[in-house]
């Protein structure tokens, strides 16, 4: 197993240099540059400008400065902001509590309530309410998460007046049900695409599992249906589950910066757009590293698990 | 006994107490919903079973014997199936009991085992738990009572150190041991009846023999009834007191399982007996014989044939094979290092002239497979030469490989699998013609015109797609293909194995028919001894990838000598209840695997002639004792 997990942190090594040397180049593809905004301003001569730009470095080669920046991150060094000179971890890590806040909260949402319907849907396979769950997760998931969460303001905020129309909280209150009452909204759009991808997932997986013939076996020794169910049927349709989870992750991390960026919440895919607008490098550089780790972290965690779960897969 | 102890009791009450049947089965009709229309798959089936008894039910696929047994469990999807009639266990209606009390005497009174030991045990849970659970349920016993009940069970079923495979997972068990394990679970609670529905189908001869005589040997010690399900007359010969035979949902036949052998009664049954092969019935007769064609409706049968000579006596036999090895490796860890191989095809030698057949015989995984696939060069061997009329196959490539494949052919053995569910069958055997540019679309339906005749079926056949095909006439078509570019030799790669008795049968006699009409040389690969006996000329055993046994089919079943030919023709059970032995001495072992470490050198085999053209290899100590 150990020596697994070290084979796969090399390989998770080398995918980082990958992604981040793909991102390193879009980035500076873009046209602009971190010096556009200050380009504006009058009181910025041409030799300002080319001094902060030897200040930055990016008057060097392209190649150089990936190098540069590279070798800064493999000894630990993840650089300062160029908007405001911070330490880009501490940035980070600064944003991060609130996207956390709200992927945790949809995940919950969306996997309670997945399952359910998932595991109702199979068991009572062609009921009204399995087309019910099968319509309603088709639009859920052909409705795209920034105009659901635009419907969302319209009705519950504007129309309604039920919820507020984004941020973390009230300024001045910050109170555990001023935080919840902020949560609301976010966290069921974010949770409505997750809810039905669940589901379907989930219904596919119990399906095969309730004609297998090891449920056949259960029944014939005379167990209660309940201990079918949670014993012998949802113990091995839970397996492929957590694959799902592994796949999914990388589609909420882009779900929360959609909704993020709707409910005006102060997380990391609001950073992300806003420090993209500034072209601040670092910080960019920063956040895609450290998504990648998550997501790579995230699918080492849901392979190991399997070997855990599932007795017949042994890594070694 | 019990007249002394307890005086009170009647003489005549004793006597209605032991003849009462545990099972009584009348006027029962299942019938399953199509299209909104009941279909009865089981028609008015009635018949009790007696305590200790054991009574099989005998049929092919589809006649309702699987539904019968599924019905007295009440595991009958309610949605889509019914059952009408009586059932009465023990003096109660299982018809009209409630679900609730029904889950009371499933794995209680009533326990039942299954045809698939791979898949019937829950892979995420460990053997002990699955056995322990049912103790629990039923009996109420706690935890710890529980699971020294189960390695006390699973003691009773052979399985060695008990106490430490309890936690085990299903995964690590053989198919043989899971069924064992499946016995232990239907066990635990001492049910009056048992049901096992084909419990030793999918296991190998040697296997089926440990699990007939454990179940035979607990049958005596805990007294319980047992209905057993097959398609198998010899196990039924084997294990049944009486037998129900079944046919198209109806029970044709009910009868004392010796008379059932003896003087059958229905047109059926006669039919069904005559399509069984018997080992030993082939004593004598040195060439292949068709199975008797016994019409299913009047009972009247032909007087079956030794075929003709069809042994070519050319110098040079059309299939000359030598130290043919095969060996897959077994990588494993960060570099995918070899960490073992498998010697699935060892230095394998023999000759197969044209118009002959010759059986490759031997258990799940001693290679006889690969070797078929060898020899084709579907899988690539790793050493020895092939020769197929003096030409080195293994030493041909692209164009010239695919130019002489069409004088080798291989037909499989689920006809179910190998056919395009989206290709008419006309296409599926006009595609090796086409494909090779050996004819036009016109001169290609005319080939399969012929084709479809010669297996037995109709021209008009030809648009047909393969589900509209039974099992039977799949095969054929499986068959028809193989022939389209008109081969020399047919590898049939356990082509019979998956079909039922008769259509079994018949197929054999088609392709003994063919072999007189074309000169086909067969390589036919089976786990099926009687089989072989049947329709083979000369006999290899395989065990382990070697051969250890080849010559002549009359000398070699008639005097076997490797321990291992044996050993596998002592386990096939004989359909003929009077030769039914008592007890059958059976070792409890498993079937080995060919697995070695990288660094194995196969040992040198020196190989004896017991008589013409009959070699043993010469065994070592691993056979004495």
């Amino acid at each position: 197993m150990a020596r697994y997990v070290l084979n796969r942190l090399a390989q998770a090594v080398m995918l980082l240099v990958i992604v981040s040397a793909i991102g390193f180049a879009i980035l500076h593809l873009a046209p602009g540059g971190p010096l556009s905004q200050f380009a504006a301003s009058a009181q910025m001569t041409q030799e300002d400008l080319d001094r902060v730009t030897r200040q930055l470095g990016l008057d060097r080669p392209l190649p150089i400065q990936y190098l540069d920046w590279l070798g800064r991150m493999l000894k630990g060094d993840w650089g300062k902001s160029y908007r405001d000179g911070d330490a880009v971890l501490s940035v980070i890590s600064s944003h991060l509590g609130a996207t956390l806040e709200l992927m945790v909260t949809a995940t919950i949402i969306a996997v309670l309530l997945g399952f359910w319907i998932g595991i109702t849907g199979a068991l009572r396979r062609y009921s009204l309410f399995d087309s019910l769950a099968t319509v309603g997760a088709m639009i859920a998931l052909s409705i795209p998460t920034f105009w659901f969460g635009l419907v969302t303001i319209y009705v519950f905020s504007v129309t309604l007046g039920w919820l507020p129309a984004g941020n973390r909280e009230t300024v001045g209150d910050g109170s555990f049900l001023d935080l919840l009452h902020h949560l609301i909204a976010p966290a069921m759009v974010l949770a409505l695409v997750e809810t039905a991808m669940w589901g379907r997932f989930m219904r596919s997986s119990m399906l095969e599992v309730i004609n297998q013939d090891y449920i056949r076996t259960a029944r014939a020794k005379g167990m209660p249906d309940w201990r079918i169910l949670t014993v012998h049927a949802l113990r091995n349709a839970l397996l492929p589950m957590i694959t799902v989870a592994g796949l999914q992750f990388p589609a909420l991390l882009g779900g929360a910066l959609v909704a993020e960026t709707v409910f005006t919440w102060p997380g990391m895919g609001r950073l992300f757009l806003d420090s993209i607008g500034y072209r601040d490098y670092p910080v960019v550089m920063g956040i895609l590293m450290f998504s990648a780790i998550m997501v790579l972290i995230g699918s080492l965690i849901a392979d190991m698990l399997y070997a855990v779960v599932d007795p017949r897969i042994r890594v070694g | 006994m019990v007249m002394m102890s307890t005086g009170a009791i009647r003489p005549d009450q004793v006597i209605a107490e032991a003849t009462m049947p545990v099972l009584s089965v009348s006027g029962l009709t299942t019938s399953f919903l199509r299209e909104r229309d009941w279909f009865p798959v089981v028609r008015n089936v009635s018949f009790d079973i007696a305590p200790r008894e054991t009574v099989a039910i005998v049929g092919e696929s589809g006649s309702g014997k699987s539904v019968t047994a599924l019905s007295i469990m009440r595991l009958i999807p309610k949605e889509s199936g019914r059952s009408d009639g009586r059932i009465m266990l023990c003096g109660r209606d299982l018809l009209t009991l409630p679900e609730a009390s029904m889950k009371d005497i499933r794995g209680n009174d009533v326990a039942m085992i299954f045809q698939e030991p791979m898949t019937s045990l829950n892979p995420v849970l460990t053997i002990g738990f699955q056995i322990a659970e049912t103790l629990i349920q039923h009996r109420g016993l706690s935890r710890a009572a529980a699971e020294a009940e189960t390695v006390r069970l699973l003691d009773r079923v052979r399985i060695p150190a008990a106490k430490s495979r309890f936690h085990e997972h299903p995964h690590r068990f053989s198919g043989g041991m899971r069924q064992r394990v499946m016995i232990a679970m239907a066990l635990a609670c001492k049910p009056k009846l048992l049901i096992a529905d084909e419990p030793t189908t999918a296991l190998d001869v040697t296997i089926q023999a440990q699990v007939l005589e454990l179940l035979k040997e607990l049958q005596r010690e805990e007294g319980m009834s047992i209905l057993f399900i097959t398609h198998d007359m010899g196990v039924v010969a084997e294990i049944a007191d009486r037998t129900v035979v079944m046919y198209g949902g109806q029970a044709v036949e009910l009868e004392a399982t010796s008379r059932i052998f003896a003087a059958p009664s229905h047109p059926y049954t006669s039919a069904l007996l005559a399509a069984v092969p018997r080992l030993g019935s082939m004593d004598g007769r040195p060439r292949p014989m068709r199975f008797p064609v016994v019409d299913k409706v009047t009972g009247t049968s032909d007087e079956p044939v030794e075929t003709a000579d069809t042994v070519s006596t050319a110098a040079r036999p059309l299939l000359e094979v030598s130290n043919l090895t095969t060996r897959f490796p077994i990588r494993s860890g960060l570099f995918g290092k070899l960490s073992g191989r498998v010697h699935a095809v060892e230095n394998v030698s023999f000759t197969l002239r044209a118009g002959e057949t010759l059986a490759l015989v031997g258990e799940s995984g001693c290679g006889k497979s690969t070797t078929g696939r060898s020899i084709l060069k579907l899988t690539e061997p790793d050493a020895g030469t092939v020769l197929i009329d003096g030409q080195d196959v293994l030493a041909m490539s692209g164009r010239t490989l695919r130019d002489f494949r069409k004088h080798m052919q291989i037909v499989f053995q689920d006809p179910f699998a190998s056919l395009n569910p989206r290709m008419s069958v006309g296409a599926a055997i006009a595609a090796p013609l086409l494909a090779n540019g050996l004819a036009t679309a016109s001169q290609a339906r005319d080939t399969v015109a012929d084709l479809l005749v010669r297996v037995g079926l109709t021209a008009d056949m030809a648009a047909r797609f393969p589900h509209e095909f039974s099992g039977g006439q799949r095969q054929r078509i499986c068959i028809a293909r193989a022939l389209a570019l008109g081969p020399k030799l047919i590898v049939a790669d356990e082509a019979v194995s998956a079909l039922d008795v008769s259509v079994k049968a018949q197929v054999v006699n088609l392709m003994l028919d063919l072999q007189a009409s074309m000169g086909l040389a067969y390589l036919f690969i089976s786990h099926d001894i009687a089989v072989v006996e049947r329709m083979s000329h000369r006999v290899a055993v395989m065990y382990l990838g070697e051969i250890v046994e080849i010559g002549p089919r009359a000398s070699v079943f008639g005097n076997p000598q490797h321990p291992y030919t044996k050993k596998l023709m002592a386990a096939v059970p004989v359909p003929d209840p009077t030769r039914r032995a008592t007890k059958r001495e059976v070792a409890y072992d498993e079937i080995r695997n060919p697995v070695r470490a990288p660094d194995y050198q196969p040992p040198t085999r020196q190989h004896r002639e017991i008589s013409p053209g009959h070699v043993v290899q010469v065994w070592g100590e691993e056979w004495s004792g």
